[in-house]
């Protein structure tokens, strides 16, 4: 087990394809983003002001940690966002030249 | 019943960037100081401004006066013993496509601005998309002053009231005062709860609120009371060095950006909400965040998907030609005003504060003050 | 005269208020951030799940039940907006945002039942990866049927931590500790005010029991001292002293952590509302009457998102709410109904007291916090750089402070950290909490993109 999460229930779902950090990993339909990754890694993100890696905090909406994007720069909070098959997610922070990125 | 007084050389009204430069300069000289504030000093639109220390753009005549508040800026964390995010990183100017008549006018000011030192460099939209590859190509052109830059305007004045202080000068903050006058050789004033100040000079740097206390005098100017429109992104990874504008007549075009060391995007401009200074209140209105969002959009494509997570004003007066009042009242010996700064004071700010007490402490001044009389509205 | 009634939220109180305000024949906008209604107690699983009313919401299954069947009947007759944050009001209009889309839309009577979040206390380490609100660790059960850890602590106090501990154990989850700051002897002092909810006051006596008798320790008057990890993998562990001094450590990877909650009044102060220090929470609330009505024309407050009264109130202030926005509106409004109400209301604001006393907040060791500790997890914020705002820059509150150390800066602007802000800078000053005033609600309500586009100018 490497997650963060742990399943106790409603395991019997359809499952979903996604990409983060450009590894593939499954997830349940109807997992939100943030629920997807912590059953399949132990973050979302790191800090931007200290050393520690993010796992969110609230679960609701409120406290903005959790906020990942996608290849195409798109900012997604993942407490609040359903996981979608092919989603492709990186954990990185920006490029300095974020701007010009496709 | 007698109420204690507080003398000094010199009181000066309103503990904005203007009261509290002019406070450390003209305690810098030996004088002693009086600064009262209604509020907290360096609250209000020294505070809550944009926060750029831009020279170009600036009325040709004004340039001076900016060039004397940009050496300070430059040696400010050393003058004041506090960091004041001051970054000389560079300030970009552009006007866009479908106004191309203004690439004239910006070589025409570029011409008059280096007569008075300040070197700006023209580029066109390609040239200044391969060096800032964020500029959208909605910009036809622009002009870069490598020494501008831009700084911290919660830290600013409440640095120059602190260092003010180490030399000598009182700062006397939740203190209004809503009576002046001239009574002999003195000018006593007095604040809401009765406490009186007295001293034979008095600067008036009270922002928006300058003109009840000017009319105490027999002076009138109509400042009018406007919310300029902020907001911040998400920290990004810091990658904009300069600060950017857009020089444009239409005021929902003139947007601005400039990116902090931490990371955030500071956005600013768009059309100004009303204001309101007797409650000490200030609104962003929403449709002016979205105006303001659109005209970024078109200056910088890619903000598009960074998140702001905070937006506010303040409040400024504006008079009616966009010029400061500044220099000796027109009435009164004694009596010095340097207020109105119409939206871009915070830059000049440190120059104002030495010129007034330059002017306070010898009786003149080099630097060209005659335009910002307050005898023009007479 | 027009009758444009906005609601904002759609949890017990919401629903009831758009119950009230159709009835009267008027059809409400309803906009919620969330893709399904219930709010936060009854949260709604995402289609497709399986678990039942009983397993989801245990004692509360029937007023779940009857608020979303409400909700759902109410559909053809209501203006739905989900997935729809508020992000500001201004002059008469709601700014509601989707999917990078944004309207206003103009109201006459806005009724906001904006609910609540977790109150948190800043803990050396919270800042770690695995630590999470208490409320949402119920939120990854009840929605997601998943726990934050394979080992969990709930720290903090107050009903919802044994409540939620006790719904982990039942879903069969691995629990460690439930530690409580409050002293025993507290909820004791508190009974007669909580005996106004009797089934509820019983629930907490067997919830506790139950607990203890499925081998999870639980701990009253503690002070916590730590939250260990690494920086990289998270939490590993949580250090405790006990009310009898001794010091305990408990491994783990995951913590649940709340001090009761905090209401969402950013709406309320957008629109212009008054506010009140409320000296039983020490918190600042928006100023309302007994029906709801704030102090700006048109606006009406209900639910948590006014005071947190729980969520059997918030069904009754909301219809409460949504009476007074019709009676002043000149719609005949049914006298016996609404001082039914009022007497419904009363006994929950003193079984909120009740609860305040036998859970408080624990101010002491918030002010005591060390300086080493984050106290703002956005900006990364010490507790040291926030006192020096006071004690070099002369800081005088907690606005000012946040302008010279950035706590409350940034993207949650101050949820998690304003509390604890208020207490330390006025502990610092030696002044009363209220001294240390609140941080001004700031739009937007939640983050919005620079993309955001006006979809009707
Ligand atoms: C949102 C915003 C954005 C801006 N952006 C920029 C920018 O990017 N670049 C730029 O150059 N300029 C900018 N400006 C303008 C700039 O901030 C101001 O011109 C400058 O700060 C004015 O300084 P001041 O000291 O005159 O006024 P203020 O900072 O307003 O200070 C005046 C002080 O006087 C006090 N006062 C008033 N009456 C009394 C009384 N009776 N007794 C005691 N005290 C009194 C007030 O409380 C106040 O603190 C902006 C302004 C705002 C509001
Ligand atoms: C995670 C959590 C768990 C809880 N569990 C319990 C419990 O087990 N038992 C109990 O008695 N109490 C519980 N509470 C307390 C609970 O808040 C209330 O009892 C009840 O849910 C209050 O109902 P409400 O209608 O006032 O607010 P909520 O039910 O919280 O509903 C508020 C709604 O408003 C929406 N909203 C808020 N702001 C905006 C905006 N800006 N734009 C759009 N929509 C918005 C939200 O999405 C939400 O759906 C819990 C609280 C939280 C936070
Ligand atoms: S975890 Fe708090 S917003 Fe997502």
């Amino acid at each position: 087990m490497t997650g963060r999460f742990r399943r106790l229930d409603e395991t019997d779902r359809a499952l979903v394809r996604l990409t983060v950090d450009g590894s593939e990993i499954t997830a349940l339909e109807g997992d939100t983003l943030m629920v997807a990754m912590l059953n399949s890694g132990l973050a979302l993100r790191n800090a931007e002001f200290g050393p520690e890696r993010r796992a969110g905090f609230c679960l609701m909406g409120a406290c903005q940690d959790c906020w990942v994007r996608d290849t195409d720069g798109n900012a997604l909070r993942a407490c609040s966002t359903p996981v979608e098959n092919g989603l492709a997610i990186t954990t990185q922070p920006l490029t300095a030249d974020w701007s010009v990125a496709p | 019943m007698s109420t204690p007084e507080l003398t000094a050389d010199v009181a000066i009204i309103g503990g904005g960037l203007m009261g509290c430069s002019a406070a450390f300069f003209l305690a810098q000289r030996g004088l002693s100081v009086i600064l009262l504030e209604t509020d907290k000093v360096g609250r209000q639109a020294s505070g809550t401004n944009f926060g750029n220390v831009r020279r170009q753009g600036r009325p040709i005549t004004q340039l001076p006066l900016a060039n004397r508040a940009s050496r300070i800026w430059r040696q400010a964390n050393e003058l004041l013993g506090s960091d004041v995010e001051y970054l000389q990183n560079g300030h970009i100017r552009v006007c866009f496509r479908d106004r191309p008549e203004n690439v004239g006018k910006m070589e025409e000011y570029a011409v008059q601005a280096r007569e008075e030192g300040l070197d700006l460099e023209l580029l066109s939209g390609n040239m200044l998309r391969e060096r800032f590859p964020w500029l959208g190509t909605d910009v036809l052109a622009g002009s870069h002053s490598a020494m501008d830059g831009h700084a911290n305007p919660r830290l600013a004045a409440p640095a120059f009231a602190r260092a003010a202080m180490k030399l000598g000068a009182r700062v006397i903050e939740d203190t209004k005062i809503v009576h002046a006058a001239k009574i002999g050789e003195d000018f006593v004033l007095e604040a809401e709860d009765g406490r009186r100040f007295r001293a034979p000079t008095l600067l008036v740097t009270a922002g928006a609120w300058a003109g009840k206390i000017v009319s105490q005098f027999g002076e009138t100017v109509k400042l009018t009371p406007r919310a300029p429109t902020m907001s911040v992104t998400e920290p990004v990874p810091y990658s904009i060095l300069p600060a950017v504008g857009v020089m444009t007549p239409d005021e929902v075009e003139t947007v601005y950006f400039r990116q902090v060391a931490r990371g955030n995007i500071v956005l600013g401009g768009s059309t100004r909400a009303p204001s309101y200074p007797d409650e000490y209140r200030s609104y962003v209105m929403p449709q002016n965040t979205m105006t303001q969002f659109q005209h970024l959009r078109r200056l910088a494509p890619a903000l598009a998907k960074l998140q702001v997570i905070r937006v506010w004003s303040g409040i400024e007066g504006y008079t009616d030609d966009a010029l400061p009042v500044m220099g000796p009242s027109g009435t009164v010996p004694g009596l010095f005003y340097a207020f109105g700064f119409s939206g871009s004071g915070f830059q000049i700010g440190p120059g104002v504060g030495e010129t007034m007490a330059e002017l306070i402490a010898t009786g003149h001044t080099d630097i060209p003050i005659g335009q910002y009389s307050i005898g023009r509205f007479g | 005269m027009s009758e444009r009634v906005v609601i904002i939220g759609a949890g017990p109180a919401g629903v009831r208020a758009a119950e009230a305000v159709v009835r009267a024949g008027i059809r409400p906008v309803v906009i919620d951030e969330g893709s399904r209604s219930g709010g936060q107690i009854y949260r709604r699983q995402p289609e497709g799940f399986k678990r039942s009313y009983e397993t989801l919401y245990g004692s509360e299954a029937d007023r779940a039940r009857a608020v979303h069947e409400t909700f759902d009947a109410l559909l053809p007759q209501i203006d739905y907006r989900p997935e729809t944050l508020v992000w500001n009001v201004a002059e008469g209009r709601v700014w509601a945002a989707r999917a990078g889309e944004t309207e206003a839309i103009p109201y006459d009577r806005l009724i906001v039942c904006s609910g609540a979040t977790d109150r948190l206390a800043p803990v050396p380490g919270w800042q770690l990866a695995g630590c999470y609100s208490l409320g949402g660790s119920q939120v990854a059960l009840k929605a997601q049927a998943c726990s934050i850890g394979g080992a969990v602590v709930f720290m903090g106090t107050g009903p919802l931590l044994y409540y939620v501990a006790s719904q982990y154990v039942k879903a069969g989850a691995n629990v460690v500790a439930v530690l409580d700051t409050s002293p025993f002897a507290g909820r004791v002092r508190a009974l007669p005010k909580l005996a106004e909810q009797p089934d509820l006051l019983w629930q907490g006596v067997t919830l506790t029991f139950g607990l203890i008798r499925a081998g999870v320790t639980v701990l009253s008057g503690i002070t916590p001292v730590e939250i260990s990890g690494d920086p990289q993998s998270g939490i590993s562990g949580v250090t405790v002293r006990t009310a009898s001094g001794d010091v305990r450590q408990f491994d783990c990877d995951a913590v649940a952590m709340g001090w009761h909650l905090r209401p969402e009044t950013q709406i309320a102060d957008l629109a212009r509302a008054s506010f009140a220090f409320d000296p039983r929470t020490r918190q600042w609330l928006p100023e309302i009457d007994g029906d709801g009505r704030s102090s700006a024309p048109g606006l009406y407050l209900a639910g948590d998102g006014a005071k947190i009264l729980g969520a059997r109130s918030a069904e009754v202030t909301g219809e409460l709410a949504a009476l007074a926005a019709l009676g002043d509106m000149g719609h005949a409004v049914d006298k016996d109904r609404r001082c039914y109400l009022m007497a419904q209301r009363a006994r929950y604001v003193r079984f909120a007291e009740g609860l305040a006393e036998a859970f408080p907040w624990p101010h002491q060791f918030v002010a005591d916090t060390a300086d080493s500790t984050i106290v703002c997890r956005c900006e990364g914020v010490t507790a040291g750089t926030l006192r020096a705002s006071v004690s070099e820059a002369f800081a005088t509150e907690t606005n000012r402070a946040k302008a010279f150390s950035r706590v409350g800066m940034g993207r949650c602007q101050g949820r998690y950290c304003g509390n604890a802000s208020a207490e330390i800078v006025s502990a610092l000053r030696g002044e009363a909490v209220e001294r240390a005033g609140r941080l001004r609600g700031q739009a937007p309500v939640k983050p919005i993109p620079v993309g955001t586009a006006r979809t009707d100018a």
